[in-house]
């Protein structure tokens, strides 16, 4: 026997809505949910779309908090829905979609900005040693698989955007999540991309713009770390930039 | 409407139609690819899978070996030639992923590490530990981006395939955040859609896990085979159904009922190992039908372990330690905690068997060709089939990449000799597709409502066609589901806007998930007899006499469809005593 109770609750929540074809600015909806106290936000969102107002527009798929679609703002803070629990929400909850993105509806954020920038760091393994198949795996041992495994962890959220002051005032910063992951590959023993991701990186759009607020890491719901691939980056560069400058004879 | 020219369309950008687009890409670098899915790339349910991925790569292990796991395993449903091309191409398919970075856990000399898995003789699960899938999907989304070629379309939700003469030729598709629907001509279509597990309440899978791309291509005119095999996977969490991956057991985790003792010795799959030291394909790694039959039994005899969500028998994990729970079930860790308040290291953890994958799908040769010229099809939704009537945990995540790959190479030969097609019919059926969604925006006087038929849907799903069957319990489910498509027809909707119009697509999937449905209570009310994941307790035996045989649904309107059978292809594996006994070996 497992000694567990469940218990009701009825939920508070204040949701933003919008919809582009319906005419007036953004605005709260107030509902008021029957809620078991085991469930987590998304959850609640469910129940309204089945029960309540079918309207109601939010990505979501895997519950699970893997697949990243839930990122959303609760009570101010970004968040997956999936893994926002209710029991640490005791008062109303206020949702809004994920902040600094523009809004397509409701709580959908628009991701082509994010989309983007993934594309343009080249967030895949430009190999040093080209291999082929019949010559088997690279080798790579468990402590050169930890130098990189933090930051790919990423799982595309966008929940570091939302938190970055920067990304909010400056929107051609590349991002925490993007930077991350450039940097994953920069860190994999069997890489040999660095020179040319640097050029994305090494911008002011790129690592210049961070001012190590480090937000981003505090809400990753993956602890990736952005804010330590962000330092590590600038220090790099800066590596690089002495080395081109007054020891160009040494090879990097 | 406007059309959208390429060569080669594919319906889905998880495991599988990523993986198919790079061999696209890399095989034919002159073909347009046209990537279509409902939802950006890294969100496809590949990334929700946890442990790992089968190829041979160990000095101790065999072909021969993994060849006869999978059949034996697959209860001799399995297509053995299938299997044979499966097996040699899966260890290519996971070094070349490993070529393109995926974090495989590494032996101390650097090597690629390999863990135990359920109904495996040999260790050969590669893993990125718990998040294999994740990591697997992230690896192919990041290398798909150096293909200029691969033209994606992120959240374009398919409705119907466009076939003319016979040959598929396109497919129709809402692009979600404007309402408008699209054209997309193409010389060759891949449907990488996955699974459909969202027919059942209690299941694993994503909201997106709703046969979109099984019931298009059902309604095209191929056939769904092995639509009753439905995999419960044995360790789910209770409450949510929350998978907790198999590599539990392999890590050596165990499974108790309530008086605390390890039931699986009674079920044939003893005598009991010592704890902390699993043997491999006996016990814990029993296969997964066998494992979660065993658990049914057991809440039938009173012994399992009651919990407000129902019975559950625990799963026990703290014998590992909190260092290798860390370091190879991570995420398992933060889910317990997560959505149970359980931390595995320090307590056992109530799980109940929870619906998984469909072993059925869209019929496909070994070249992932199904029967309708220019439709290829790849992943869960298909059914080549390697995983027969029930599949081994570890062999999905290298169907994807192996029949992927195979889906690519196919289309881009076909593609490269296929005619063009008659524009102006080809743009007519895009026309029909087009009536059929506004016609859902018309219709005024619906009386049916999206949660309420899905919640019918679910409910009789799970009634009947749950990890035992009757005939009578099939009958009736096949029944409901009847009844429900036909109420389907009176669905209104609440939503008559255009931009994420999230009401039109759960209404679409809907339609889609009961198409499926039906091909599963009415392939499952046929078989009459016990194999892997379809157990009957009316016909408890095996019946290779009459049911050797894949069964294969053909979609036939309103009415139930007409079930057909196909010989299984067996080359060197005649049917044998599936043996998980560990005394004997």
């Amino acid at each position: 026997m497992m000694d567990v109770q469940l218990a009701e609750r009825q939920a508070e929540l204040e949701v933003l809505r919008y919809n582009p074809e319906i005419a007036g600015e953004p605005k709260f909806e107030r509902y008021s949910v029957p809620c078991k106290t085991e469930w987590c936000v998304l959850d609640a969102l469910n129940y309204l779309k089945d029960n309540v107002d079918p309207t109601l527009t939010y990505r979501w798929s895997c519950h699970m908090q893997v697949c990243g679609s839930c990122g959303m703002m609760i009570n101010g803070e970004p968040k997956l829905a999936c893994k926002a629990m209710l029991r640490d929400y005791p008062g109303v909850i206020r949702i809004e979609p994920l902040a600094h993105f523009p809004v397509e509806r409701d709580l959908v954020a628009v991701a082509d900005d994010f989309i983007a920038k993934l594309k343009r760091v080249k967030p895949y393994l430009i190999p040093s040693d080209k291999r082929s198949l019949e010559e088997g795996e690279y080798r790579q041992t468990p402590a050169q698989l930890k130098r990189y495994r933090q930051f790919a962890m990423c799982i595309n959220c966008m929940l570091c955007y939302a938190a970055c002051p920067e990304y909010g005032l400056h929107p051609k910063f590349i991002g925490p999540a993007a930077i991350s992951l450039a940097h994953r590959y920069n860190r994999d023993s069997r890489d040999g991309g660095r020179d040319e991701r640097q050029e994305e990186l090494a911008t002011n759009e790129g690592v210049w713009e961070c001012t190590f607020v480090g937000a981003c890491s505090e809400v990753c719901p993956k602890h990736v770390d952005p804010a330590a691939a962000l330092q590590q980056v600038k220090v790099a560069s800066t590596v690089d930039w002495y080395l081109e400058h007054f020891m160009s004879w040494v090879k990097k | 409407m406007e059309t959208i020219q390429t060569d080669v369309a594919i319906i889905g950008a998880g495991g599988a139609g990523l993986r198919a687009a790079i061999a696209l890409a890399e095989e034919a670098p002159n073909l347009k690819i046209a990537l279509i899915s409902k939802v950006y790339p890294m969100r496809s349910h590949t990334c929700a899978a946890e442990g790992g991925a089968a190829g041979v790569i160990k000095s101790d292990d065999s072909f021969e070996q993994h060849f006869h796991d999978t059949v034996g395993g697959g209860d001799w449903l399995s297509d053995q030639d299938a299997v044979e091309y499966f097996i040699h191409e899966a260890p290519k398919e996971l070094t070349q992923l490993e070529h393109w970075g995926c974090p495989w856990n590494r032996e101390a000399d650097g090597s690629v590490a390999v863990r135990p898995f359920g109904g495996m003789k040999i260790k050969r699960t590669w893993f990125a530990a718990d998040k294999s899938g994740f990591h697997i999907l992230h690896t192919l989304f990041q290398t798909s981006l150096q293909f200029p070629q691969i033209i994606r379309y992120d959240e374009y939700f398919a409705t119907d395939l466009i076939v003319d003469e016979g040959c598929c030729r396109g497919v129709t598709a809402i692009e979600m955040r404007s309402g408008q629907m699209r054209h997309f001509s193409a010389k060759a279509v891949i449907i990488a859609g996955g699974g459909a597990g969202r027919m059942f309440r209690f299941n694993t899978n994503g909201a997106i896990k709703t046969g979109d791309g099984m019931a298009m291509a059902y309604r095209a005119g191929a056939a769904l085979k092995d639509m009753e095999f439905v995999q419960y996977h044995p360790t789910g969490l209770p409450n949510t159904g929350t998978l907790l991956t198999e590599a539990c057991r392999g890590e050596g985790g165990v499974l108790l009922n309530k008086d605390n003792y390890r039931f699986l010795q009674d079920y044939g799959m003893g005598p009991e190992t010592p704890l902390g030291k699993p043997v491999l394909k006996t016990m814990e790694l029993g296969p997964r039908d066998r494992v979660s039959q065993s658990m049914w039994h057991e809440f039938q005899k009173g012994r399992g372990v009651k919990t407000p969500w129902g019975d559950c028998v625990w799963l026990d994990m703290r014998h590992l330690g909190e260092k290798k729970i860390n370091e190879r079930l991570p995420f398992v860790r933060d889910i317990s905690i997560s959505y149970l308040g359980i931390d595995p290291v320090k307590e056992m953890v109530p799980i109940r068997p929870v619906v998984h994958y469909m072993m059925g799908g869209i019929h496909t040769d070994t070249k992932a060709a199904t029967s309708i010229p220019g439709l290829f099809a790849a992943g869960e939704c298909a059914c080549v089939s390697i995983n027969g009537a029930n599949r081994l945990g570890s062999n999905s995540l290298v169907e994807i990449l192996v029949f992927g790959r195979r889906a690519g190479l196919s289309a881009a030969a076909y593609a490269t000799g296929a005619k063009p097609g008659n524009t102006a019919a080809l743009a007519a059926k895009a026309d029909e597709a087009q009536a059929r969604v506004r016609e859902l925006f018309m219709r005024s006087n619906g009386t049916e409502s999206v949660a309420g038929l899905r919640k019918e849907m679910t409910d009789t799903m799970e009634e009947g066609a749950g990890i035992y069957r009757t005939q009578e319990g099939m009958a009736r489910t096949s029944d409901k589901i009847s009844e429900l498509r036909r109420r389907y027809r009176n669905v209104v909707l609440t939503d008559k806007t255009n931009v994420y119009n999230t009401d039109l697509f759960n209404t679409l999937e809907l339609g889609n998930l009961l198409d499926c449905a039906e091909a599963v209570a009415v392939s499952g009310r046929e078989r009459k007899e016990s194999r892997g994941a379809h157990q009957r307790l009316d016909f408890t035996a095996r019946d290779d006499v009459n049911y050797l045989k894949h069964s294969m649904a053909y979609y036939n309107g309103l009415e139930p469809p007409r079930i057909d059978y196909l010989d299984v292809v067996i080359t060197k594996s005649q049917p044998g005593v599936r043996d998980y006994s560990g005394a004997k070996k």
